[in-house]
């Protein structure tokens, strides 16, 4: 059975003056790693935050387990990294944890755990300000892991990371899946397509497929999902060409 | 509002400041060096004219320096990603305004605390009313502060802006609060401005409790501050945003 978390109709986001989403509908179910593959630019980040609720719609609507997005009773439900690392950087990597754990209400024992998950735990008390980029990036992640939240809402969280630590994270991303979270996570390297369950392709405000990697590639008659995204937009813009 | 929130970011607030020694180290020595210079100036002149002084410049240390320090953190929060993360965490507005207050205002008391001191201690400031009110008004002052700093934080897009808010903001204050001119003795347009002004009030209370003990006038000064303190605080409430465009 399909298990719907995330419902998005009709999303509309206009952004100083400028259509960013065109109407969007789309789902993200429970139990699996949806992946939102686009180039930079295409409004990606736009629709993550729409997820979370703190992004102005212009129009439409974004419902998760029934409720408004950015409602109060989904709040400590919802585990968010944006693309800058949102951490304190002149806290140490167990400081700024413990603090967005008060901040949540998190378990004791939550903290130390999250440090462990992102592979941390010998930098757990250097000051985030002195880590690499992959590191605070890290850091910022283990903070949305801090209350084994239902939905977590990743943008970009791997780019800059060492081939290793992608394998390992996107590991963690399936197993956070197999507890029965939603994973949506971002990225415009299309070489991560095939680490999701389902892809949905985004250009300009639109999505242009929303399917599993397999399939796309199947429908586009293509190897790999970059052709596959080529492909798309070709057809695309030569049905445009052929409208009256 | 959550007790337990609040506190977090005070303490965060806290730990980051001790963590940077050097502005923790202007926080709290800056203040005294001031003092003592603002007395060695006058050491040789007739009048009084360090306890006349004197007052007013320990109502405006916790202001000025709580507002800069408070609209350039603020400033980082908003643009650093963090206040985004926070609002989307079940944080209210309050305990974000309420932490940053409470944690800049443990500051201000030991800041008053260590300026008061050496004034009446060493630099021998007379001081007729009671000396721990004379804190209470300088905690009230650094919350006013506070609360302005993170009003304006919301208008700055970079911490170069924020910065540039205080001759605006601080400047017209000090000049009107009475320090220079005795408020009553000003054009009249001006002293109606002074009378809107809280930090007006803050150099009155700290005016009314070094030359005279008593306490009625700067109940009614330090009531006010915290009513402008709290109005500001509501403003700034008013400029976070969960959603932004």
């Amino acid at each position: 059975m399909v298990n719907n978390l995330v419902e998005v109709r009709d999303l509309v986001v206009d952004r100083g003056g400028r259509r960013v989403l065109h109407g969007l509908d789309l789902t993200i179910e429970q139990g699996s790693v949806t992946g939102l593959l686009g180039p930079s630019g295409c409004g990606k980040s736009t629709l993550m935050r729409s997820l979370v609720g703190v992004q102005q719609l212009t129009s439409g609507r974004v419902t998760i387990a029934g409720a408004e997005a950015g409602g109060k009773e989904l709040r400590s439900r919802i585990g968010y990294v944006t693309q800058a690392a949102s951490v304190y950087d002149d806290l140490t990597v167990r400081e700024n944890l413990s603090f967005f754990g008060r901040v949540l209400g998190a378990a004791s024992d939550a903290v130390a755990e999250a440090i462990a998950t992102v592979d941390l735990a010998d930098h757990a008390d250097q000051v985030v300000g002195r880590l690499s980029g992959g590191q605070r990036s890290r850091a910022s992640l283990a903070v949305a892991l801090l209350n084994a939240p239902d939905l977590l809402v990743l943008d970009e969280p791997t780019v800059g990371l060492d081939p290793v630590l992608r394998r390992d994270l996107w590991a963690l991303f399936h197993r956070l899946a197999d507890d029965g979270a939603a994973v949506f996570v971002s990225s415009h390297v299309m070489d991560e397509a095939e680490r999701c369950d389902r892809l949905l392709l985004m250009r300009e405000g639109r999505i242009i497929a929303d399917d599993t990697p397999a399939h796309i590639r199947e429908k586009t008659q293509t190897d790999d999902i970059e052709g596959a995204f080529l492909a798309l937009v070709d057809a695309d813009s030569t049905e445009e060409r052929d409208r009256p | 509002m959550t007790p337990r929130i609040l506190l977090a970011v005070s303490q965060r607030v806290l730990t980051q400041l001790r963590r940077d020694h050097r502005t923790a180290a202007m926080l709290l020595v800056l203040p005294c060096v001031l003092m003592t210079l603002l007395w060695w100036m006058f050491q040789d002149l007739p009048g009084g004219l360090f306890d006349r002084f004197g007052p007013a410049l320990l109502a405006m240390f916790p202001f000025i320096v709580m507002f800069l320090v408070t609209s350039v953190t603020t400033l980082r929060e908003r643009s650093s990603g963090t206040l985004e993360r926070l609002l989307a965490m079940p944080m209210a507005k309050l305990d974000f305004l309420g932490g940053y207050a409470v944690a800049f205002g443990v500051v201000a008391a030991v800041q008053a605390a260590l300026a008061v001191a050496l004034s009446v201690g060493l630099l021998g400031l007379n001081v007729d009313g009671p000396v721990l009110l004379l804190g209470l008004v300088a905690v009230a002052d650094a919350v006013l502060g506070t609360a302005l700093g993170l009003f304006v934080s919301a208008f700055a897009r970079t911490e170069f802006q924020a910065v540039q808010f205080m001759p605006l903001f601080v400047i017209p204050q000090i000049l009107l609060c009475g320090l220079f001119v005795p408020r009553g003795a000003m054009p009249g347009f001006l002293h109606g401005v002074s009378d809107v002004l809280p930090l007006s009030y803050a150099t009155d209370a700290m005016q009314t409790l070094v030359s005279s003990s008593a306490t009625g006038d700067v109940w009614r000064d330090l009531g006010v501050v915290v009513a402008f303190a709290a109005a500001a605080l509501g403003l700034g409430a008013a400029t976070l945003r969960r959603r932004t465009p």
